[in-house]
């Protein structure tokens, strides 16, 4: 019994299937890594359909299908604004869905792969729409938590820009899943929305960095963007103080791990590269065996 | 004797308790528009002993249903539903919370896909909350209170 046809958002996955997401992530993790040929998919098309560029997320489902036996077609985001010149998102997915198995949507619009899926004859998943969701770098962040930490009486530090992040947003709501310690530490500017708590249960707390470094075992770290700040000198006063350098690390747990999604810019530095907490790189690699996982759920 | 606000109507639906200063809300709910034309009849701001003041609206002729007249929980949530027929009450019920509400609220996200040029009908699921009805976009997770701002126009 399939566990979701449409991946669409992480709300709609209980605990229980994303273990299990997890877990078949896991028995994928060596095709991932080009050991052997996976063929689970073989005959089965892929269809990119990206309305907004994102080489990162689109290579990785493409890697994710090509190593799994699958094929793929790409819909850029050129294409799919020149296709789109009058032709409805309904009309686009219907069409699309008479050529390939499963559509992978990046779309500018919040609950544009709801609709999407709503109207597709073939599965949708979601890549990411405007602000809202991005259900496959969520599961991607909790399978390097597994992975390289622990997803038990887990203590976490969020840190950055935690008012616009949708990859802070729904790692949050899954992470209550896991009764996790949740640690927030942004500029209050950027701090997390009041109304995004309520109706959350979980340990949420506000703290500075160097008073719970000691304690926690992962450190996610997001981009502040410039764009969020009135000037200059002040965005650089607040992205300076929530840098992550290997000194800020000295106090850290030995265990501590560093997570981000990727791209940074300076948030953390490059002397954190080379420490055993760095897992930035790792985890854009989970990315690979945890699509493997999403997308042989939604077609076997 | 008591007064009546309103008239009597022969047949057709009143809706009663109504929070004062909400009954062209009703009617916008329910469609009962410009260039509609059924017969209503409006009481605005009456003296009330449950609620203080309240609005009635009846409109003749006419047997609203009851998922129709749900919808009006949103804006008024003690809304009692009066049918009437030969001048008599034949039912008379209370309106319940709909779970899920249809093409009658608008979702304030601009970034919202409701509010781009795809064919969509506007879904929203409604929730009572401590502090009144709480109503989120089935779309992009939007949530809205005071739902009297959001009742789509048509």
């Amino acid at each position: 019994m399939a566990h979701f046809r449409h991946l669409i958002s992480i709300d709609d996955l209980s605990r229980a299937d994303i273990l299990y997401i997890l877990d078949r992530a896991e028995e994928y993790e060596e095709i991932a890594m080009g050991r052997g040929m996976g063929r689970v998919l073989e005959g089965k098309l892929l269809a990119n359909v990206f309305f907004e560029p994102s080489t990162r997320t689109r290579m990785s489902f493409e890697v994710a299908m090509k190593r799994l036996g699958g094929d793929v077609i790409n819909m850029t985001a050129q294409e799919a604004s020149s296709v789109a010149k009058g032709e409805s998102l309904a009309d686009t997915v219907r069409v699309v869905g008479k050529y390939a198995d499963v559509i992978v949507l990046r779309h500018p619009l919040e609950g544009a792969a709801r609709f999407a899926a709503e109207h597709s004859e073939v599965p949708v998943i979601n890549a990411g729409d405007g602000a809202g969701q991005h259900p496959t770098q969520t599961l991607l962040d909790l399978y390097t938590i597994r992975k390289e930490s622990s997803l038990d009486e887990l203590k976490i530090a969020l840190m950055g820009d935690l008012k616009y992040s949708r990859t802070v947003h729904s790692l949050i709501k899954a992470l209550t899943l896991f009764d996790a310690e949740i640690y927030l530490v942004s500029p209050p500017s950027l701090a997390l929305p009041e109304d995004f708590l309520e109706g959350v249960r979980g340990k949420i707390y506000t703290a500075q960095l160097d008073e719970i470094i000691e304690e926690i075992d992962v450190l996610y770290v997001t981009r502040i963007q410039k764009e969020r700040f009135p000037d200059e000198e002040e965005y650089k006063k607040v992205a300076g103080s929530y840098k992550v350098t290997a000194e800020t690390l000295r106090k850290a747990n030995r265990s501590l791990i560093i997570m981000h999604p990727l791209p940074r810019v300076d948030e953390i530095d490059v002397s954190v590269d080379r420490t055993r907490h760095a897992k930035y790189f790792q985890q854009t690699f989970y990315g690979v065996p945890v699509r493997m996982a999403i997308l042989s759920e939604v077609m076997l | 004797m008591k007064e009546l606000a309103v008239s009597k109507i022969k047949e057709g639906t009143v809706i009663d308790h109504i929070n004062a200063g909400k009954a062209l809300l009703v009617l916008k709910i329910l469609r009962i528009i410009s260039g509609s034309r059924e017969r209503v009849l409006m009481a605005m701001n009456v003296p009330s002993r449950k609620m203080g003041t309240k609005d009635i609206v009846k409109v003749e002729g006419k047997f609203i249903s009851e998922e129709e007249l749900n919808r009006i929980a949103l804006i008024a949530p003690r809304a009692t539903i009066n049918l009437i027929k030969d001048y008599e009450i034949y039912k008379k019920f209370k309106v319940v919370l709909p779970e899920t509400v249809e093409g009658v609220l608008t979702c304030p996200n601009r970034y919202c896909i409701t509010n781009s040029q795809e064919p969509i009908l506007r879904k929203f699921h409604v929730t009572m909350m401590d502090d009144g009805v709480v109503a989120r976009c089935h779309y992009c997770g939007r949530k809205i209170k005071e739902l009297d701002k959001y009742v789509i126009s048509t």
